[in-house]
């Protein structure tokens, strides 16, 4: 039995099917290791990726244009971002609780949306899968990494990129002072809520793509609660990350993975019918265990989750 | 002083957050009439765990009470109220119970899993008919008089599914995404799995319960398990098949719907689908209520009683054979020549 699990084609097919499903967390979750790391906790994620994925879908069946579902859903997450912004940083409003209030809004939008501009639900048209000459031939390796669309080598780009612009430059520098220490920050002259509107804007822009990436690149269709909360899975994959967008990789990553071994598994009849509920919760569970041995080590920043009150 | 600001602030935003959540699930009856009304309208209000518009369970009885209300007469003689996306079923007994309060001649609670609240909340209006499925139980027995049950036979249009299939497939393997082993989803895919191997024994049918209603990324990725694991004709149950459905025809790999007519999500590769007509039900329930009788029968929808249908893509070129080998198997169905067993628990 397990010799079927085993096969190449079969193997091939279960990595290539959980760096799909990794892609839309991966989004979301380098967003918010930005804002993390700046000291803002964004639980509103799930209900941006929602508004940003109806934006996208909406766009692109009206104009059959791909480029402008990304800009649709890129737009929407600045504005989101920035509402965001608004009530955490100048409005320090207790953080875990608005970005609840943030989630509910963009869960209950984005259908009443669907509901009113769509209706019935009709097909997009998605992304196509690329094919790179040379690399999308090469067996094996180019069935499993090189037959992906746009969006998927985006978000795994995003990766090299944000980890650069965090360690390496001085942007990334005043990101991680302002959510260590904010007020030594002011001391030495940054700008403190500046810096973190940034990051809160920038971490619903890739939310809302993230959101996108389901929508009008993995799926084609809208439906009320796409996301499904994956959201708030992007949320702890940046505590299993701690707070590093390689180690965020790592974890969505691992629980893509699962959950495509999970369903190979199921399709090829090796985890019995019986088990399939117990199966199912693999991915999540396999996630927090990984958190809990994972995050021993590490601390998060110390000023996250806390609005920064110049002079108190 | 700031402190207080800020509470005020969120407070704001649970509301509008909460009002938004509230207007896409709208409670609101349709407008009454404005004109003088020749009589009460009957009022019927809907409880459901999806979307109305999912294409699958939830858009099977919106479509069957908006029906029922225009051959009734329309708006005026038939009020309809939609509570629908109650997937917390404490918030589906509340709007259960508010309907049933506010007077609502029919509550129809569109779920198995309400009908643990239901048998709660029945007792406590006894001048009102309430229906739930799917399900068998009317609760007689515990003394409850004012509830109906209604279920689908969705084996049989599975089996019909499952044969045609069978004939269609080339490769010999059917793919089968599933969300929870229960109900009219379970009831469907094992008879598809009869009915593929009543057609043909060496056809292998995968099948893979996802365990989630609502993942649709999931089921699409289900879908391209099945695709690498070979299959050419692939169905599947519940609302989140609309990712499945988006792979099947990325593949070109053929496709069988249930619950609602999924044609339009992939007219080349939809072959047929399986499509609940409850209003073959809620003609019955209405004329008892109007009668007097508010409950204690539980109905069934089948391919004989015409609640069942199998609607056809025209668009999709199927075999002459085929054609007629689904027409046979389903008055095989009705008159009784063509038997199956389902498998016990």
């Amino acid at each position: 039995m397990l010799s079927e699990l085993l096969t190449t084609d079969v193997l091939i097919g279960i990595v290539a099917s959980g760096i799909r499903l990794a892609t839309s967390y991966l989004y979301a979750a380098i967003g918010e290791t930005f804002g993390q790391l700046s000291g803002v906790l964004n639980l509103g994620v799930d209900g941006i990726m929602l508004m940003g994925a109806f934006g996208a879908y909406y766009a692109v069946i009206k104009t059959d244009s791909l480029f402008l579902g990304v800009l649709t859903a890129v737009g929407i997450g600045l504005i989101m971002g920035l509402a965001m912004a608004y009530v955490s940083v100048t409005l320090q409003a207790e953080q875990g609780i608005s970005g609840i209030g943030f989630y509910l809004f963009g869960l209950g939008m984005s259908d009443l949306l669907f509901r009113k501009l769509v209706g019935t639900p009709l097909p997009a048209s998605t992304f196509p899968r690329l094919h790179i000459p040379l690399l999308s031939d090469m067996p094996i390796l180019g069935e499993v990494f090189f037959r992906h669309s746009l969006m998927v080598y985006l978000a795994f780009l995003l990766v090299p990129i944000s980890s650069y612009v965090i360690n390496r430059t001085t942007f990334g520098l005043k990101v991680r002072a302002v959510g260590q220490n904010p007020e030594a920050g002011d001391t030495l002259g940054i700008n403190v809520n500046r810096i973190r509107y940034t990051t809160v804007i920038l971490g619903s822009v890739l939310a809302a793509v993230g959101g996108a990436s389901l929508s009008i690149a993995l799926l084609g269709i809208f439906q009320q609660n796409l996301t499904n909360g994956q959201g708030f899975i992007a949320v702890a994959l940046v505590y299993f990350g701690a707070w590093r967008p390689a180690g965020v990789m790592g974890g969505a990553l691992l629980y893509g993975l699962v959950a495509a071994l999970v369903l190979a598994g199921n399709t090829t009849g090796i985890i019995p019918r019986s088990g399939a509920d117990i199966a199912a919760m693999m991915p999540a569970l396999l996630t927090i265990l990984a958190l809990v041995i994972a995050t021993r080590q590490v601390h998060q920043p110390a000023a996250l989750s806390k609005p920064y009150k110049r002079g108190e | 002083m700031k402190k207080n600001r800020s509470l005020i602030v969120v407070a704001g935003i649970l509301v509008l957050a909460l009002l938004v959540v509230g207007c896409a699930a709208p409670a609101t009856p349709t407008e009454a009439p404005t004109e003088e009304p020749m009589a009460e309208p009957f009022r019927i209000a809907v409880v459901s765990p999806s979307a109305i518009n999912d294409l699958a369970f939830s858009q099977s009885i919106y479509d069957a009470v908006t029906l029922i209300q225009e051959e009734m007469g329309g708006e005026s003689a038939v009020e309809v109220a939609f509570s629908d996306n109650m997937f917390v079923v404490e918030d589906a007994a509340a709007a259960i119970r508010d309907y049933a309060s506010e007077g609502y001649d029919l509550v129809i609670a569109h779920g198995s899993q309400y009908g643990g609240s239901l048998v709660e909340i029945a007792p406590e209006f006894t001048d009102t008919a309430f229906a739930w499925g799917t399900a068998g139980d009317t609760f007689t027995d515990q003394g409850v008089t004012n509830v109906y049950a209604y279920e689908a036979a969705s084996d049989q249009g599975g089996y019909v599914m499952g044969v045609m299939g069978a004939a269609l497939s080339e490769s010999g393997v059917i793919g089968v995404v599933g969300p929870i082993e229960v109900g009219d989803a379970k009831l469907y895919v094992d008879g598809f799995t009869l009915g593929a191997a009543a057609q043909n024994p060496d056809v292998t049918v995968n099948v893979n319960y996802i365990n989630s209603f609502s993942d649709v990324a999931l089921a699409s990725e289900a879908a391209q398990a099945q695709v690498n694991a070979g299959a050419d004709v692939m169905t599947g149950t519940a609302q989140m098949v609309v990712g499945a459905i988006g792979v099947a025809d990325e593949n070109g790999v053929l496709w069988f719907g249930t619950q609602a007519n999924q044609t339009s999500l992939a007219p080349d590769i939809v072959v047929a689908s399986q499509v609940y007509h409850w209003e073959v039900v809620l003609r019955d329930i209405i004329a008892n209520i109007q009668g007097g009788t508010l409950g204690g029968e539980a109905y069934a929808i089948n391919l004989e009683n015409g609640g069942e249908v199998i609607e056809f893509n025209p668009d999709f070129a199927l075999p002459d054979d085929v054609k007629t080998l689904a027409d046979d198997t389903i008055q095989g169905i009705i008159d009784g020549s063509i038997t199956y067993e389902l498998p016990t628990e």
